[in-house]
């Protein structure tokens, strides 16, 4: 059953998958994408920043790195939790944004210190942990069940635009005013700010519709057990057992450069190709989840990152092999990316949306960390190629038992 | 309740384009702050050096003689730079990306070759005879240990022969007797010696490094000992120069060590450098070091022996070039 939000008039419809979008899918995807521009700024900054102009070693970044990488995970379930107690998604998810954008002006003041910085990634970071499920639950709570995948697929393009223009952005800069710190964060800054106020201007808060009870149903005991219905349960499972194989974007990147051959001066274009893919595919795919199943066209994405890991093995493949493999990565993205949180909406209580989507969320956050550290140390002690091999054998038995596991297609529109 | 709604849409609008204003008018405020001047060329004895006071990153040049003298620009703008024989190599800023290349300058200053970078700029440097050059860049997402963190990419061209090498992880490296074979290695900060074959670099690999002495005609590489990154050959080819960390994650300070006796002798006082020291004679080094209190890096000058404290050469400076 659908629930209106009282700024969206009842729609009497079926849930077909045709049909207009609500405008706070169209606000949450230019708080992403105002918000990504903000962020691919720093990320494509941070290794000039941190090796040129403060000079720390690259052992120390990647410490901080994994610092922060892990930081989100639990302050996901965080989010998602908050918003459900409170009732109130857009607040909380204000609060994530908000604090990512502060973060930008926390950078200067850090100093040359490894400490310092990584507390303030820690403290970007976490307000992306925070406003990751509030931001996809509002999505999933504005949208009819019907059109969650185009709902999903529209953010996700939105935002991965926002990615794109990040870096040209940062480039422009560098180019015309120098390589000095200020500036980069300064614009950062503002952009992340705009974020905020499309945020705080143009998104409404979800207002259940049932009066907020004197007790909250919403508890820690309740989030727990949502793992007890057996379709989320499985879901999960499945999502975090397809991250354990899944290989983190800077190794699929580096090992496809060597291995195809394919100039090494090309290296930091590659992830341009899947963004692109990503842009292009994200609504089509949104489309074919709605249509087809969101289950199905999640699976078909990670066979299409079988395909991307086989092309892996393809000694010397020059640019075919480089750009299909590209392209199934993006492709990848786009089927799983969104979808997956498209199929997982409906089938949490309204009450519970942003703790569900967070409980997925983090599962399969999790399991990638866990195969980035894996295939490191993989990579430390075997050949490129042994190690790709290995990967994807464990691939395919893990795909045949999420197939299993989910086979009876729980994905019924009318959830 | 209708009247509110409007009225927000209204004051975030009005909020919008106040950043907006803001955060072009501070970009605006900031590039009208150019530099003019006329561009000099380096001369023997000058040092050059890239200025760091506005990051603009200019490449400078002062005489060796008087360090605190007038600092005169040059054409380049470079993330690193160095040169040596005639030739200069740049690091710099290439397009899109943002994406970076490495461009060398013959002794006229045209544009002898530019090669597209995998990574960040980090190390440049140029054999004595000005015909080898090597470059090192830091590539982001794929060290592989931690996700997300860094490794390198060294190439070294030869000028007489054209012979571009892409990456040194093509080349046969023994570490402690065993061949490296691990898919994690790294390598870094290449000196070539006066015969223009023999080269020290460093190589990594599971976060230990090592010092390693290889040939650019066998392509092969063995470890020295292990610990230093970034050697630096002394133009005597007697002493190999160093960075090395005082504890585990700690910081870097420089080192000497003594090729013939083997002594390694530390020099104090030179917390914080990074990149490769540069000889400014037999006995004495210039190197980049960022003091850590959030001030700009600067170039500071010390005696190889570590009989004496280092002393500030250029202040707001890296990539500090003895010009011979």
């Amino acid at each position: 059953m659908y629930l209106t939000t009282r700024n969206s008039p009842p729609r009497t419809g079926q849930p077909a998958a045709g049909g207009k979008l609500p405008s706070t899918v169209f606000a949450l995807g230019a708080v992403s994408l105002l918000t990504d521009v903000s962020a691919e700024m720093i990320t494509a900054f941070l290794p000039v920043y941190l090796l040129y102009t403060l000079q720390l070693g690259y052992v120390q970044f990647g410490l901080l790195d994994g610092l922060y990488n892990g930081a989100t995970a639990m302050l996901r379930l965080l989010g998602g939790f908050v918003s459900d107690r409170l009732r109130r998604p857009k607040m909380v998810a204000m609060a994530g944004y908000g604090a990512s954008a502060l973060a930008k002006l926390a950078f200067p003041l850090a100093g040359a210190s490894g400490a310092g910085i990584g507390g303030v990634l820690a403290f970007d970071r976490a307000g992306k942990g925070l406003r990751t499920a509030p931001r996809d639950a509002l999505i999933s709570l504005s949208t009819p069940p019907g059109r969650l995948g185009r709902a999903f697929g529209v953010h996700r393009a939105m935002d991965t635009f926002g990615a794109l223009l990040g870096p040209l952005v940062t480039f422009w800069i560098l180019a015309e005013l120098g390589t000095g710190a200020s500036p980069v964060f300064v614009v950062s800054f503002c952009f992340a700010v705009l974020g905020c106020i499309v945020l705080a201007t143009f998104v409404r808060e979800h207002v259940p519709p049932t009066p907020k009870p004197a007790r909250s149903p919403v508890s820690w005991r309740a989030c727990a057990g949502l793992l007890r219905d057996r379709r989320i349960r499985r879901i999960t499972l499945a999502a975090g057992l397809l991250g354990l194989v899944t290989i983190s974007d800077a190794f699929v990147f580096v090992v496809l450069q060597k291995t195809s051959g394919v100039p090494l001066e090309l290296l930091p274009l590659l992830p341009l190709g899947t963004a692109l893919v990503f842009l292009a595919a994200a609504v089509p795919m949104g489309l074919a989840a709605d249509r087809f199943g969101r289950w199905p066209v999640f699976f078909a994405g990670h066979v299409l990152l079988l395909g991307v890991y086989a092309a892996l093995l393809v000694p010397n493949g020059g640019f075919p092999v480089a750009v299909a493999a590209l392209v199934g990565h993006g492709l990848f993205y786009a089927a799983t990316d969104g979808v997956l949180m498209a199929y997982a909406g409906p089938l949490v209580p309204e009450a519970l949306r942003a703790s569900g989507l967070a409980v997925v969320q983090t599962g399969q956050a999790v399991a990638r960390l866990l195969s980035s550290v894996a295939f490191g140390f993989l990579l430390a002690a075997m050949t490129m190629r042994s190690a790709v091999l290995l990967v994807l054998g464990a691939f395919v038995l893990v795909l045949v038992g999420s197939a299993l596991l989910l086979r009876r297609r729980p994905d019924a529109l009318a959830a | 309740m209708r009247w509110l709604r409007e009225h927000r849409v209204a004051a975030g609008i009005v909020a919008m384009v106040l950043v907006v204003l803001a955060g072009g008018g501070y970009v605006f405020w900031t590039s009208a702050t150019g530099r003019a001047g006329e561009a000099a060329s380096a001369m023997p004895g000058d040092l050059l050096f890239i200025d760091q006071s506005d990051g603009r990153d200019v490449v400078q040049r002062v005489p060796l003689a008087d360090p605190g003298g007038p600092r005169q620009d040059t054409a380049e703008r470079c993330q690193r730079v160095y040169s040596a024989g005639g030739t200069t190599v740049c690091l710099r800023l290439a397009g899109p990306g943002p994406s970076y290349e490495v461009a060398v300058l013959g002794a006229d200053g045209r544009v002898l070759r530019t090669l597209g970078l995998a990574g960040i700029p980090n190390r440049a440097r140029v054999s004595a005879s000005g015909q080898v050059v090597s470059w090192t860049s830091f590539v982001t997402g794929d060290s592989y240990a931690v996700p997300g963190g860094f490794s390198t990419r060294t190439g070294v061209l030869d000028l007489r022969t054209g012979t571009l090498i892409e990456s040194l992880e093509d080349f046969s490296t023994t570490v402690a007797g065993e061949p490296l074979l691990a898919a994690d290695r790294n390598y870094w900060g290449v000196t070539v010696a006066a015969d223009d074959h023999t080269f020290y670099a460093t190589v990594s690999s599971q976060n230990r490094t090592w010092l390693v002495k290889g040939d650019l005609l066998d392509r092969t590489m063995r470890e020295v000992r292990p610990g230093p990154e970034c050697p630096s050959l002394s133009p005597d080819g007697t002493k190999v120069a160093y960075k090395k960390r005082l504890g585990r994650f700690g910081q870097w300070e420089l080192a000497v060590l003594d090729l013939t006796t083997r002594h390694e002798q530390v020099l104090p006082g030179t917390v914080g450098i990074d990149d490769q020291a540069a000889w400014l004679d037999d006995t004495r080094l210039a190197y980049a070091q960022v003091p850590g209190d959030g001030r700009k890096s600067s170039v500071f000058a010390v005696r190889a022996d570590g009989s004496a404290p280092p002393e500030l050469l250029v202040a707001d400076a890296s990539s500090p070039v003895p010009m011979r």
